[in-house]
């Protein structure tokens, strides 16, 4: 018997985002021959986006475009979404999300709508017939647990990054436009936005990261960093020292409490290396470690350490990295 | 104003995780309240000093869990209970769904809790919960001011943030950044004795073992290839700068 599996697929500045073609890779990956592929778009003014998805979907494209929609609100999105599923001719059998911060706001949501089972943050996957097994960490990577959905059915949120995107389609899905009727009253009023990272690259789904920690000694000694990281087109982060000390946003905080990373460079610059910090980004794929301590225990896991001044190395690493991008475009 | 926050006790963040016949080992690890149940401890506090209330910390764990409840009553909280969680087997579903039984036979005015925990990470309990209350929620704050019956909060979504008003009673997660949660004092940890300790079990809570059986089962758990160290790179900063972009080209093949 044929079963649909759902994709939620978000987009960013009007565009989609790459953990969300992640998310049509799992799907297709995991679902069979005669199994359905449905797409649920939710946003406002999604004509680009929603012909670019078509073109990495085989099958169809359910789009909420509506106003209310333009930015993520909890109530709005979760009506939204059941909204769509009511239209599937059954109850799907995998919904996937992005796990992000609309991803782990909307899935438990879902979850305990559809009083099922979620798995949380997958970072890799194993199919064994028609059963999943879904990796995915604990103690933010210091361990990972395999897991499965019991019956089978469920949520499944995926980490950004770890899969690779769907590929395109070979012939573009069905675009299916849906009435949004949103609820008549409302708990929760979205009142304002501020856009503090616009523009930049996501954290999590940065593909470089320059992290700073204790040794930048300053919110201005950032700017090292950023100048990197903008050269790399990669993201900013930080230690919890770093944060802890005001030198820069929560947002920005890798480790255990914080975000995990797991980019292709990880730069860690004047960062000692305590355990929960290591835990946000050991999976990382090269670690690079500036240090003045030789005996920092980053140096343990790095790849490549260069025991120095960050304040003399770091924009010696930015010239030397323009001259190579810019040889390379030329 | 009644708040009650929902805590989980969790592995202290510097813990390495040592497995033996494929269970986390326990011995001789330090316990805390899950970071970021903590500032949600601390937040309920700040509004009891500022409105008048009180309020109660609610765990399901097991028994060392009453430790983490204790620590919360050391801080200022005024009751606690534990849910009975060592002879059942649960998840997500399930602990959302014992949390559901018990607070629906409470009032209040708001659930805190941390955005996830540090050890399972998975981030589901306390939305599922608003769900399940049928409450309006807010994952991941930075800020929280109640006015009334409504309250307005900054979340923080991937470093933008969104202000949104909400009615109550509601449920939030804590996001780093919401506040500097306070050490228990001596006279608190003293007065914590005395504080309303009760324990759950499922029938306490009109629950059987079938309405709380997991939806998603454990096969296995791994510990990540520890990583080697690598090089040392040599010479002035210049050279090391440029040896090192000439590795990441040539040996590591990243750029």
């Amino acid at each position: 018997m044929s079963k649909t599996y759902v994709v939620i697929v978000e987009t960013k500045d009007g565009k989609l985002r790459q953990v969300s073609l992640e998310a049509l890779h799992v799907a297709n990956t995991l679902r069979g021959e005669s199994d359905r592929l449905t797409a649920v778009l939710l946003g406002h003014q999604l004509d680009d986006a929603a012909a670019e998805l078509s073109r990495h979907v085989v099958g169809q494209v359910l789009i909420l475009d509506h106003a209310e929609l333009h930015a993520y609100q909890p109530e709005l999105a979760f009506e939204a979404v059941l909204q769509a599923l009511a239209v599937l001719p059954e109850e799907p059998r995998l919904i996937l999300l992005g796990h992000t911060a609309i991803g782990r706001d909307l899935a438990p949501q879902l979850a305990a709508q559809l009083n099922c089972g979620q798995i949380s943050d997958v970072t890799s996957l194993t199919k064994d017939g028609d059963r999943a097994v879904f990796t995915r960490p604990l103690y933010a990577g210091k361990a990972f647990e395999q897991k499965e959905l019991t019956d089978g059915t469920g949520i499944v949120t995926i980490r950004p990054n770890n899969f690779s995107p769907a590929a395109p389609a070979a012939a573009p899905g069905t675009l299916v436009p849906l009435e949004f009727t949103a609820p008549a009253t409302l708990h929760t009023i979205l009142k304002d936005v501020v856009r503090k990272v616009s523009g930049k690259v996501d954290l999590t789904e940065a593909k470089i990261v320059v992290s700073g920690g204790r040794g930048v000694k300053s919110a201005d000694g950032f700017k090292v960093l950023e100048e990197l990281a903008d050269t790399l087109g990669g993201a900013v982060g930080a230690s919890r020292g770093a944060c802890d000390a005001g030198y820069c946003d929560y947002a920005l905080q890798i480790g255990q409490t914080g975000k995990v990373v797991t980019p292709e460079i990880y730069i860690a610059c004047g960062i000692s290396g305590a355990i929960q910090h290591l835990a946000g980004m050991s999976q990382s794929r090269v670690i690079i470690a500036i240090n003045k301590d030789p005996e920092a225990p980053i140096f343990k896991v790095a790849d490549y350490g260069i025991v120095g001044d960050l304040f003399e190395i770091v924009p010696l690493l930015t010239e030397q990295f323009k001259e190579v991008l810019a040889e390379r475009t030329s | 104003m009644h708040v009650v926050v929902i805590l989980k006790q969790t592995f202290d963040t510097e813990e390495k995780i040592v497995l033996t016949d494929g269970k986390i080992v326990e011995d001789g690890v330090k316990f805390v309240i899950n970071p970021y149940d903590e500032y949600a401890v601390e937040e309920a506090l700040r509004l009891k000093e500022a409105h008048g209330g009180t309020v109660t910390v609610v765990s399901a764990g097991p028994e060392r869990a009453a430790e983490a409840l204790r620590t919360a009553l050391a801080m200022g909280a005024d009751e606690a209970v534990r849910i009975v969680t060592e002879t059942i087997d649960t998840d997500e579903y399930g602990i959302s769904r014992l949390l559901a039984a018990y607070l629906q036979t409470l009032s209040y005015d708001l659930i805190l809790g941390g955005n996830f925990s540090v050890d399972n990470g998975a981030g589901q309990v306390a939305v599922r919960l608003a769900k399940l209350l049928s409450l309006p929620h807010v994952s991941s704050i930075t800020e929280l001011t109640v006015g009334g019956d409504r309250a307005t909060v900054v979340r923080d979504a991937e470093g933008d943030a969104e202000t949104l008003e909400v009615a109550l009673p509601a449920v939030f997660t804590a996001q780093q950044g919401l506040n500097e949660p306070r050490y228990p004092s001596l006279p608190g940890i003293m007065k914590a004795k005395k504080k309303p300790f009760r324990e759950l079990t499922l029938s306490d809570l009109g629950l059987n073992e079938t309405d709380i059986t997991p939806k998603t089962q454990r096969l296995g758990l791994t510990l990540p290839p520890a990583r080697q160290a690598g090089k040392l790179l040599a010479g002035s900063p210049a050279e090391q700068a440029a040896e090192l972009v000439r590795l990441l080209r040539s040996e590591a093949k990243v750029i």
